[in-house]
């Protein structure tokens, strides 16, 4: 019970500290930390037109979460999310150039789906290098992420190029009826797209695939303890490698929504850092897919508080990144007092009985 | 291509793997001594965005290029010092420190980066090893950095300082072991967090190198990579510091294929010769690394070859 008020507490403190950290740091700039604070809250879920801002940058971000939490569960820090996004992308954009008739709903499952190949491809060359060459997962995913995002801007600018894109340069349009549409006619739901029910259906899954079936409890003995899992006879490489491989796939499909939802091409404005924010969310969220929505609903909100605070208080756009920074750094710190928030609040009643001349030197 | 296209090629390419290839040995040099105290700072790549914008701001304000060089230097041993001490906090992995450092120093940059953007600040100078020549393409290609000079200078006095003074060996007992840093009553935290903080200012030199040499301007893109590829270099060098300055020769000679292929008109393909760097040490991971037994040379408390 203890753990489980202090797995929500701690993120919590940790968040609070971030926003007043940033308060002091707009503060040392001259501006007014309540501003600050009323206008992220404002931009973020202040009115309609804002929370349907939140949602629709929120999205993406659930899924790039999933790809760093799924492999995390298997004992590895995969960060290259953003590659695996960046490939989706162009998978979802260069479909229709092999496959030039492609139309309707069928047709946009395929769109996605040959994103979320792409990109659970990409992961898994990280997972299998790690598994069968020791090469570390954290570097070579990054890495990776790099390469990919020269390939999709090679890709882009080249080979694929619409000829009438002059100053941005991007693949063809999709197809009308590829693209993915608002979720409802009007309402609240008018401006976001089904990528939303994408995100959310992806986490409540992999949740229950983690903590319910054989094959989600095995990857967590392989993330808990490799040792014990190859002891019991588990197939650990290949546990690692699907994990990373489906990691890979909703960051994928994270990026083949942004085209068929969001930006109707592939182009540079695929490449916006969602994934790197993905990172952010799934260690907030502790890398439990059911905790990532909540998490990702507040860092979308972040970010799309980001352009109120440049407009109304002139804050540099910087200005989301560096919360995202605090943020980052009090989690980890909070880290360290797992287990021991609630003995420094309360000790505990054995503690206080001890014999005072015993209590002074312990 | 003719033959003296050839050449200019490959002049270029020397050239570059020099001017190019001066951050990388900064950053491989932070990152050896870092890693040789048991610890591994990903969050380097943070520090030399962090620094780059601080040594710019330092060098545009006072109008002296090494009032810049320094100011980059202290402000990364700042970044790095956090990085420090937030790992040695019971369970907190230096891996996670090191990417949430990385968006941090890269957050802080861009935003009190911002003025920066347009001015011309104070450059370092070059040091002209091609007078001699009368060709102008040999003089740009050997106009080194002033830094690169000390960056090879440190990089010796790094390999011997680290096997014959009593500093060097606290820092190799506490990256092979903990309990006999602690048994000779050194706190193996403590020679961490200060091995950390030293490497964060040697990579804010490199930082330093990008803002003030070459490209030698700010902005948001100036480093992509470069602090990370720095921490597989130092993998490939098997933690010598002499030999990280081959390997970021070598990653600079790379790096300078892109531009000096598009300079004699070759521009097809330029973001593929881009991602060289990226390729190469890619590939060298995958050829150097073994999934049976850690690397030899290794700091045996370090995560990062197990």
């Amino acid at each position: 019970m203890r753990s489980a008020i202090e797995a929500v507490v701690l993120p919590l403190l940790a968040l609070a500290g971030a926003l007043l950290l940033f308060g002091v740091w707009v503060l040392l700039g001259g501006v007014s930390a309540l501003d600050a604070w009323t206008l992220l809250f404002k931009g973020a879920f202040g009115d309609m037109f804002s929370w349907q801002n939140t949602l629709q940058r929120a999205a993406p971000l659930m899924l790039t979460a999933l790809a760093v939490a799924l492999p995390a569960r298997a004992g590895l820090v995969v960060i290259g999310g953003e590659g695996a996004l960046v490939l989706g992308a162009l998978g979802c954009a260069a479909l229709p150039y092999l496959w030039p008739d492609l139309s309707g709903s069928v047709g946009s499952a395929l769109v996605l789906l040959a994103g979320a190949l792409l990109g659970a491809l990409w992961l898994a060359l990280a997972g299998a290098l790690r598994q069968w060459r020791g090469v570390n997962e954290t570097i070579s995913s990054l890495l990776l992420g790099y390469i990919a995002i020269a390939l999709f801007k090679h890709v882009v600018e080249g080979p694929l190029r619409d000829p009438s894109s002059l100053n941005k340069p991007s693949t063809h349009a999709l197809a009308e009826s590829l693209r993915i549409g608002p979720i409802a006619a009007d309402g609240l739901l008018a401006d976001v797209h089904w990528g939303l029910v994408f995100g959310v259906v992806a986490c409540l899954a992999a949740g229950v695939w983690l903590s319910f079936t054989s094959s989600g409890f095995a990857l967590r003995v392989v993330g808990g303890n490799a040792r014990t899992a190859r002891l019991v006879g588990l197939p650990t490489s290949r546990l690692v490698v699907a994990a990373c491989a489906l990691g890979g796939a909703c960051a994928g499909l994270a990026g083949a929504i942004e085209v068929a939802a969001v930006h109707t091409s592939a182009n540079a404005s695929v490449i916006a850092g969602l994934g790197y924010t993905g990172i952010l969310v799934s260690f907030v969220a502790r890398h439990n897919p059911w905790a990532i929505p909540p998490v990702a609903l507040l860092f979308g909100g972040f970010a799309a508080a980001g352009s109120l605070l440049q407009r109304r208080l002139g804050l540099p756009d910087a200005s989301v990144l560096v919360l995202q920074g605090f943020a980052f750094v009090l989690i980890l710190a909070a880290e360290a007092l797992r287990g021991r928030l609630f003995d420094m609040l309360w000790p505990r009643a054995p503690r206080v009985l001890r014999p005072v001349a015993a209590g002074a030197t312990a | 291509m003719t033959g003296s296209a050839w050449f200019d090629v490959l002049l270029a390419i020397l050239g570059g793997a020099v001017r190019v290839g001066t951050p990388f040995l900064f950053v491989s040099l932070g990152e050896c001594i870092t890693e040789k105290s048991g610890r591994i700072n990903l969050g380097l790549e943070g520090v030399l965005v962090f620094s780059a914008m601080c040594g710019f701001g330092a060098s545009y304000l006072s109008g002296s290029p090494w009032l810049g060089v320094l100011a980059a230097g202290c402000s990364g041993a700042l970044l790095a010092l956090l990085h420090g001490v937030l790992c040695s906090l019971p369970r907190v992995s230096d891996i996670a420190t090191g990417i949430a450092l990385m968006l941090l120093g890269s957050g802080l940059a861009f935003y009190l980066g911002k003025p920066l953007i347009q001015p011309q600040a104070p450059q370092i100078p070059s040091i002209a090893l091609g007078a001699w020549s009368d060709s102008s393409q040999v003089q740009a290609a050997l106009a080194i950095n002033a830094l690169f000079p000390l960056g090879v200078l440190l990089a010796v006095l790094i390999a011997w300082g680290l096997k014959n003074t009593r500093w060097g060996l606290v820092v190799r007992m506490a990256g092979d072991s903990s309990d006999a840093a602690k048994a000779l009553g050194y706190s193996a935290s403590g020679v961490r967090i200060a091995a950390t903080t030293a490497g964060g200012f040697i990579a804010g030199l490199g930082g330093a190198s990008l803002s003030l040499y070459y490209p030698g301007s700010w902005n948001e893109g100036l480093s992509s990579g470069q602090g990370l590829i720095a921490v597989a270099l130092v993998i490939f060098a098997r933690w010598s510091p002499v030999r990280c300055l081959w390997a970021a020769l070598l990653f600079g000679g790379a790096g300078a294929i892109g531009p000096a292929l598009q300079s004699v008109g070759v521009s097809g393909g330029y973001y593929l010769f881009n991602a060289m760097p990226y390729v190469l040490t890619l590939a060298i991971l995958v050829a150097t690394c073994s999934p049976r037994q850690a690397l030899k040379g290794a700091p045996l408390e370090l995560g990062v070859s197990r």
